[in-house]
């Protein structure tokens, strides 16, 4: 990024939360990480370790009457809408007072009122969805708009492409993303797709696309304020392709031995938290003592939603029975 | 609109969905439509004939070939506060979109608590020469997956109540509407407005030797055999699901309890059917009451096939429900 372009188009305040939802997020998921090897977090448990970026900065963009359908390394965007880290190791620990009551788990949480759109595992099934949302804000003429990814291997799904087609031809006002992080599981690039980056496929549903450091929060930031503000003007959809690594397997189960190392380390240079510690010292917005005092805090707040799960109540047995179906609508 | 005009006279099945479509959209401004070929066009079946120009582009949406897109866009528009309405060209489509109804639609309420004030419609069944891919019930599929409420009109005051009742819900809803009933069932229906509740079945004959507990277009085969089976003083009941989820159980247990024999009819395939669970449910609830094993009449196990006498062979017909009811009787 170019100094200038942050100074001028990133206010101090807004750069110096995102280092702080960077942190959180880092934090977090080293925690939940952490109960999983210890064998206190059952099921599956998707990090989004050396991507926090991506969901630290589009969530940023946003306004608080915007909905997102995240990926499932969006952990940031979860914590900028609102759930706190106590809600969040409760869900993973299938506790009450997680946000699905014990119903499901991870990162499988959504609240309409916190402007969040539930998480599917079927990737890419949350795209269609978004675009209806937005087509709701849109009919009933609400400034309102949608932020809604899914993952490389995601893409190649025809759910993406239904979505994408149906945005475009309705110009909704959604943003699609891509967090490419260069592996679906085991499965890279080569063998997922035909072209070099997946911003080649907006083209074909007429729809401006635009590739994006992902380690760079700064960038995402900016990408996606532009796609918000083009979608609020009622252009209609962008999409946006993050590029990043996984550093991590695709689960916590694995231990991911197909990434060939030398990528790893190349990537591992390009940590965000790392860039934007960078960026944050040349701004003279932070220095090291700085740095260390936020990761302080963060780390103990993760510390007392940890507690505060830990003595939150299992759901009962008989509860599986509850909620099948609705009494009424929630009303938007 | 056409339709409207006729509300007071006799209307078609077709005419008393077109009419609740209509109604509610008068209603209620959440209410939309989406769909292949439904405004410019008015439908494959002419049911929104008319609705594009009253309602308008963004109300009455003519959408890409796009089966699983638009299901998936009418679930986030019904979770921001909106009422849509789908059209499936065809039932048979409807397996396109089975990923964004089952896991999407079916499970959002009971995962996260958001509900999605849905309603699919699924023109389905055969007798119509469709052929392997537009004469299907697929409406077992939907049996299986809780979440999902499935509705399937005999007659034109149901085709209305139910779908009217079927837009007021709050969970997504598959209105199952049978094609070959489209043009070829009247009724007067009441000026004034009405809903069929989902959950009840209705006892369409009541009679005191036999059940015959069915839904769809087979109602009227079922009534077909009852009249036909009068003369020899076999006195039929037949019994109209309506709905199929949530399944009137009382119902069904009531006809039962008082006849002691059941055959359960559809037109589905036999395999895994809806005939299946309700003979299941009867072993477990009714054992005590039957006085003949549970009959289930059904299509075979193959795709709906094209050809007039293929055809014929593969839907039930009157006089199987006849000849065993006799055999069932004799029991």
């Amino acid at each position: 990024m170019d100094l200038a372009d942050v100074t001028r188009d990133i206010k101090r305040d807004d750069l110096l939360q995102m280092y702080y939802y960077l942190r959180l997020t880092r934090s977090l998921e080293d925690r939940i990480s952490a109960l999983y090897r210890q064998g206190r977090i059952v099921g599956g448990c998707y990090t989004s370790h050396g991507m926090e970026a991506i969901a630290v900065g589009y969530a940023s963009a946003l306004e608080r009457d915007d909905f997102i359908a995240p990926f499932h390394r969006d952990m940031g965007a979860f914590l900028i809408r609102g759930f706190s880290p106590g809600e969040i190791i409760a869900q993973y620990l299938g506790k009450r007072t997680g946000p699905t009551k014990g119903k499901d788990g991870n990162v499988h949480m959504g609240d309409l009122k916190r402007g969040v759109i539930g998480f599917v595992s079927h990737l890419a099934d949350n795209m269609p969805v978004a675009a209806g949302a937005a087509l709701a804000f849109k009919m009933r003429g609400e400034s309102r708009v949608v932020f809604a990814g899914t993952g490389d291997g995601g893409t190649s799904r025809g759910d993406f492409h239904e979505a994408m087609n149906l945005a475009a031809v309705r110009k909704l006002p959604v943003v699609f993303f891509c967090n490419n992080n260069q592996y679906a599981y085991s499965t890279p690039m080569r063998l997922q797709m035909a072209i070099a980056d997946v911003v080649e496929r907006a083209q074909a549903y007429g729809m401006p696309g635009e590739i994006v450091d992902g380690n760079d929060v700064a960038a995402v930031y900016l990408a996606a304020k532009r796609a918000i503000a083009y979608a609020r003007a009622g252009k209609g959809p962008t999409f946006l392709e993050f590029k990043t690594m996984r550093m991590h397997g695709h689960s916590e189960h694995d231990p991911a031995k197909y990434v060939p190392q030398d990528l790893l380390d190349s990537w591992r240079k390009k940590d965000p938290i790392l860039k934007t510690e960078q960026l944050l010292t040349q701004l003279k917005y932070g220095d090291e003592g700085y740095f260390r005092d936020i990761e302080a805090r963060a780390k103990k707040e993760v510390e007392a939603g940890l507690e505060f799960a830990e003595h939150s109540p299992l759901p009962e047995g008989p509860e599986v029975l509850e909620g099948v179906f609705a009494d009424q609508a929630d009303s938007y | 609109m056409a339709t409207s005009t006729v509300a007071t006279g006799e209307v078609t099945y077709l005419e008393a969905i077109s009419q609740a479509l209509d109604e509610e959209m008068s209603r209620d401004e959440r209410v939309f439509l989406m769909g292949e070929d439904i405004g410019i066009y008015g439908g494959a079946f002419r049911i929104t004939e008319g609705f594009l120009a009253k309602y308008g582009e963004w109300r009455v949406l003519d959408t890409p070939l796009s089966e699983s897109g638009f299901v998936g866009a009418a679930i986030g528009a019904a979770m921001m506060g909106l009422r849509p309405v789908v059209e499936m060209q065809f039932a048979d489509f409807i397996s396109c979109a089975f990923d964004q109804i089952t896991e999407v639609a079916a499970k959002n309420h009971y995962r996260w608590g958001a509900a999605v004030p849905l309603v699919i419609r699924a023109p389905f069944g055969g007798g119509i020469h469709g052929g392997p891919f537009h004469s299907e019930c697929p409406e077992g599929w939907f049996f299986h997956s809780p979440g999902l409420k499935l509705v399937a009109p005999s007659n034109p005051y149901d085709a209305k109540g139910l779908l009217k009742a079927a837009i007021r819900d709050p969970n997504p809803v598959i209105y199952f509407e049978h094609k070959f009933l489209y043009r070829r069932i009247k009724a007067t229906l009441p000026q004034d407005d009405f809903i069929v509740p989902i959950g009840k079945a209705e006892v369409k004959r009541p009679g005191a030797g036999l059940s015959i507990i069915t839904y769809g277009a087979m109602v009227h085969l079922a009534l077909e055999a009852a009249q036909l089976l009068e003369k020899d003083g076999l006195d039929l009941e037949v019994v109209d699901l309506r709905t199929l989820i949530p399944l009137d159980k009382e119902t069904i247990y009531g006809s039962v309890r008082k006849t002691g024999k059941v055959i359960v009819l559809h037109e589905d395939n036999k395999t895994g059917g809806i005939g299946a669970e309700i003979a299941a449910l009867l072993a477990e609830e009714c054992f005590d009451c039957l006085d003949g094993p549970v009959v289930r009449i059904a299509a075979p196990d193959t795709p709906v096939p094209f050809s007039t006498p293929l055809e014929e062979f593969f839907l039930p017909k009157t006089g199987d429900i006849v000849e065993a009811a006799r055999k069932l009787a004799a029991y």
